[in-house]
């Protein structure tokens, strides 16, 4: 199991404050919770917001389940580059008495994992991962690409921790963009910018910087290195709840890294394709309007309830 | 062996010393695909302040890193 990353005083003062608020329901797992209806109302008005800025890239709305069959993770290079942090889904297989045996052994919490097998499927750690292979099955992209909203699927990351704001499943909401490189570079470009505007226009200190992924090892520090200084990762910080600000937009430029793997090329006499994906995690941004504006949404500015339609 | 592992568009031979192998086509993991190997083949760990870019980004970088390694070792 992963090792429990305990939350600072100040982030376990705001859990504690959420779960008595019922924004969020404990479940026994940290960094798991279910949701209060207030604290959906503002996670779908920041949703709704980000589909209104994104409604002029005039995006194709693909929505996938929060399952990637396990031959996509292989393919892109997921367990090189972060294997600390998959999920992958395993069931029983075997007879009745092998059933039995689990039964008895998981009625005393006991350890019942010899019954389990690995199936076909992993949890999605992206939300934009199944695009790419959904874009390539329909052959080359016309010129100037397309830009694809994924909605806001549930991801899993496998880091138990106390602070609210690192949760192992929350809802990413990503929108991709696969076209030229000048195409794709444009567009996140555009988007992280318009992002930080989103985010003062709620309220929040937003700020954007450098960034780089939690790749691991230490082949993972000359990676994470790397996508620094080509600046290929971009993060918008919002301050939550501790010192540091917490990220809460991504802006990735993946180069060929996904065209690459699964041959997507643009029509005509270059058939240079790359993407760039952004995403929001949107339980993050709820956090930080409720850390900023306080626990009920009903009690906040107009301006920002005015934003977010609440 | 780099041309091996860094997935070069033409031959070290060709590039020379100084010739810069990300823009002569590797990508940031076949720099980690050169750096294991060299780890590897010479029996040495780079250290953490070495883990970065400019460090693989040409045959003379790489002799150079590999040297003050060898002469702190």
């Amino acid at each position: 199991m992963a090792e429990f990353r305990a939350g600072t005083p100040e982030q376990d003062e705001f859990l504690a404050q959420l779960l008595d608020a019922g924004l969020l329901i404990a479940s026994g797992v940290p960094g798991v919770f279910g949701r209060g209806e207030d604290f959906e109302r503002v996670r779908r008005g920041f949703d709704a917001r980000i589909s209104a800025e994104a409604a002029a890239d005039g995006p194709e709305h693909l929505v996938f389940p929060p399952l990637l069959p396990k031959r996509q993770l292989e393919e892109i290079g997921y367990l090189k580059n972060f294997p600390h942090l998959a999920g992958t889904i395993f069931a029983f297989d075997g007879d009745e008495a092998a059933a039995a045996e689990q039964e008895e052994r998981a009625s005393r919490h006991e350890d019942w994992s010899e019954f389990q097998d690995p199936t076909d499927l992993v949890l999605t750690p992206a939300a934009c991962y199944p695009v790419y292979p959904a874009v390539a099955a329909r052959g080359k992209l016309a010129p100037g690409g397309v830009t694809v909203d994924a909605g806001g699927s549930y991801v899993f990351r496998n880091e138990p921790s106390g602070d609210p704001a690192r949760l192992q499943m929350f809802h990413q909401r990503e929108i991709v963009r696969l076209g030229e490189p000048e195409t794709v570079i444009a567009w996140r470009e555009k988007w992280r910018n318009l992002a930080v505007e989103l985010l003062r226009g709620a309220g929040l200190e937003a700020e954007l910087d450098v960034a780089s992924d939690p790749f691991f090892g230490r082949s993972g520090r000359l990676l994470a290195r790397s996508q620094k200084a080509q600046e290929l990762k971009f993060e918008v910080l919002v301050p939550i709840a501790g010192e540091e600000p917490t990220a809460v937009a991504s802006f990735n430029y993946h180069q060929d890294h996904f065209t690459g793997v699964y041959g997507i090329e643009v029509e005509g006499d270059d058939p240079t394709a790359h993407t760039a994906c952004l995403g929001f995690g949107l339980e993050r941004i709820a956090l930080a309007l409720l850390r900023k504006h306080g626990l009920d949404p009903d009690a906040w500015p107009g301006a920002v309830k005015g934003e977010l339609g609440l | 062996m780099i041309d091996g592992h860094a997935g070069l568009d033409v031959s070290v031979a060709e590039l020379g010393d100084d010739g810069d192998l990300y823009a002569a086509g590797m990508t940031s993991h076949a720099s980690v695909n050169v750096m294991v190997a060299l780890e590897d083949r010479f029996d040495l760990e780079f250290p953490d302040e070495m883990l970065k870019r400019e460090v693989f980004e040409s045959v003379a970088a790489i002799d150079a890193a590999l040297a003050q390694i060898q002469k702190g070792s």
